[in-house]
């Protein structure tokens, strides 16, 4: 599955052209049958404008929502969960994950409390730092979380070592953020030729095959790629269906963008 | 944040440099012609520190006053802070800036003096803060839309200051310099941080005046009687 990262991108302020043109991504990606929106207080107005874009597509049913909870202050998660729920406008989140492992434990003690009083489905931890994958593994050993999300891509591939194995040992479901290194992938491969066996996979941009090479992974549920504009998440969206690399095509796609 | 300093400055890019230029010309348009004010404003002041420094000291330092508050006010608070949430922070340290010119204005705590070397810096920081910084943004493609306009944008407002502090002499100096000096700081981080070039502005404008006010100081003890 893809879905849609908001780091960034959706953060616009209240520039009304700009949000319109977040509102037509989203529109695109239900669409092209898209349901993970994932956001965080962290990112600037990116809450609100995910809510303008939510009210303007008549709250899709599809929507599977994913947010964050991220404060110092362990008493102050639930107040932040409720400010943005509020942005987005939804009556509960699907999933709320502690962001960058930041005060986890008061943080996880409150939500899986939450969780089985209903008002919140599922919940999760995340981190983008290859250095803090050993707390992380250590959490996914000790504490029922339901997702995990971490970075994952052709070349930052640390999480095969451990954490994704531990997560199909466990049955936790992986978000993978970064799929494109925060773009620096795609700019990077922008004017390098497709290998020609590309082609097998259906792929027709370094963006798919790179997503192909992230979704490939058995262990593997959903990757987030943010993006700004229309033909990128119709782009990415369809990296989820078709054929699959096998695991040698894999290896194949990760030494050739390596040696590029 | 635990473990912070695994953090490296583009974590903390929250927006993309189209969304920050855009933010410019929203704002440039929600307020013009309030435009023609400020750098009116801007030009007065220059006239007044050459023309007539001792009669006008205090009505300088309380139009910066004023103008600190408003940047602080409408452009930080009301606008930045939608993309920035750090800047929520930062204003009222434009709010206190603005207190602090008020008290130096009350106390007429300020006073002009051209003639040291250190002014004629000031009075370069202040003059690109003025009529410079205005062009960047057409110079790089942005057009005029996107002007930083003093009076109106933080960095011009915060070089501008820069400037009239290098001209001034008094008690209250050191207090009015931190803010600026921090902003313009945190400002060139941010422009280095999106690869923008113009990021030198901020930077420059800090380093003249650090070499400035540290050439005075050496200046001063060498004028001191031999003990
Ligand atoms: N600790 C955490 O919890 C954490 C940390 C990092 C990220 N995340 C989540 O993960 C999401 C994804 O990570 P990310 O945003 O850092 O980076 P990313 O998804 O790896 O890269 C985003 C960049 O890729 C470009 N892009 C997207 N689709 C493309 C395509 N088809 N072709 C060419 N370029 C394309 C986008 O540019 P265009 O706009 O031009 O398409 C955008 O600049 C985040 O948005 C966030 O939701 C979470």
């Amino acid at each position: 599955m893809v879905g849609l990262g908001t780091w960034i991108t959706f953060n616009v302020g209240n520039d009304p052209v700009l949000r319109d043109e977040c509102a037509d991504v989203m529109a695109a990606f239900f669409e092209a049958g898209g349901r993970m929106i994932d956001s965080s207080p962290m990112y600037g107005s990116s809450q609100p404008v995910v809510g303008y874009g939510l009210q303007k597509l008549g709250r899709p049913p599809a929507l599977f929502s994913a947010e964050k909870v991220w404060t110092f202050s362990a008493t102050a998660g639930s107040a932040q969960i409720e400010q943005s729920r509020r942005f987005w406008g939804v009556p509960k989140f699907d999933l709320v994950q502690v962001h960058n492992l930041l005060a986890w434990k008061p943080h996880l003690q409150m939500l899986f409390p939450m969780k089985s009083a209903g008002a919140v489905r599922y919940v999760g931890i995340t981190t983008s730092e290859g250095r803090r994958h050993d707390l992380l593994e250590q959490i996914m050993r000790n504490e029922p979380v339901d997702f995990v999300q971490f970075s994952y891509n052709v070349v930052d591939r640390e999480a095969e070592a451990r954490l994704l194995p531990l997560a199909a040992e466990r049955g936790i479901a992986v978000i993978v953020n970064r799929p494109f290194r925060q773009g620096e992938l795609t700019q990077r491969l922008k004017n390098k030729p497709l290998p020609e066996w590309a082609a097998e996979l259906g792929v027709s941009s370094w963006a798919q095959l790179m997503l192909k090479f992230i979704l490939s992974h058995p262990a593997v549920t959903v990757a987030i790629p943010a993006t700004t504009r229309v033909d990128h998440v119709r782009e990415n969206l369809s990296a989820a269906a078709g054929t699959m690399p096998d695991p040698a095509t894999r290896q194949r796609i990760a030494a050739h963008v390596q040696a590029l | 944040m635990s473990e912070w300093w695994t953090y490296r400055a583009e974590d903390f890019l929250l927006f993309s440099p189209r969304v920050y230029w855009r933010m410019f010309e929203l704002h440039n348009a929600t307020l013009w012609p309030l435009h023609v004010v400020t750098l009116a404003t801007g030009l007065l002041i220059i006239l007044l520190i050459a023309w007539r420094p001792e009669t006008w000291a205090r009505w300088i330092a309380l139009i910066l006053a004023i103008l600190w508050i408003f940047v602080g006010w409408s452009f930080l608070w009301s606008r930045y802070a939608t993309i920035n949430w750090a800047a929520a922070y930062i204003a009222p340290g434009f709010f206190v800036e603005g207190a602090l010119l008020l008290a130096s204005s009350l106390l007429d705590g300020l006073a002009f003096d051209r003639r040291r070397p250190a002014g004629w810096i000031g009075y370069l920081i202040l003059g690109f803060a003025i009529a410079g910084q205005p062009l960047l943004a057409p110079l790089q493609g942005r057009g005029w839309a996107a002007s930083e306009v003093f009076g109106i944008a933080p960095d011009p407002m915060a070089i501008a200051t820069l400037g009239v502090v290098l001209l001034a002499r008094g008690r209250l100096l050191p207090w009015l310099l931190p803010i600026p000096v921090l902003w313009c700081l945190m400002s060139g981080m941010t422009l280095a941080t999106m690869g923008e070039p113009q990021a030198w502005a901020p930077y420059g404008a800090v380093a003249l005046t650090a070499m400035a006010w540290i050439w005075t100081i050496i200046r001063q003890r060498g004028s001191l009687p031999a003990a």
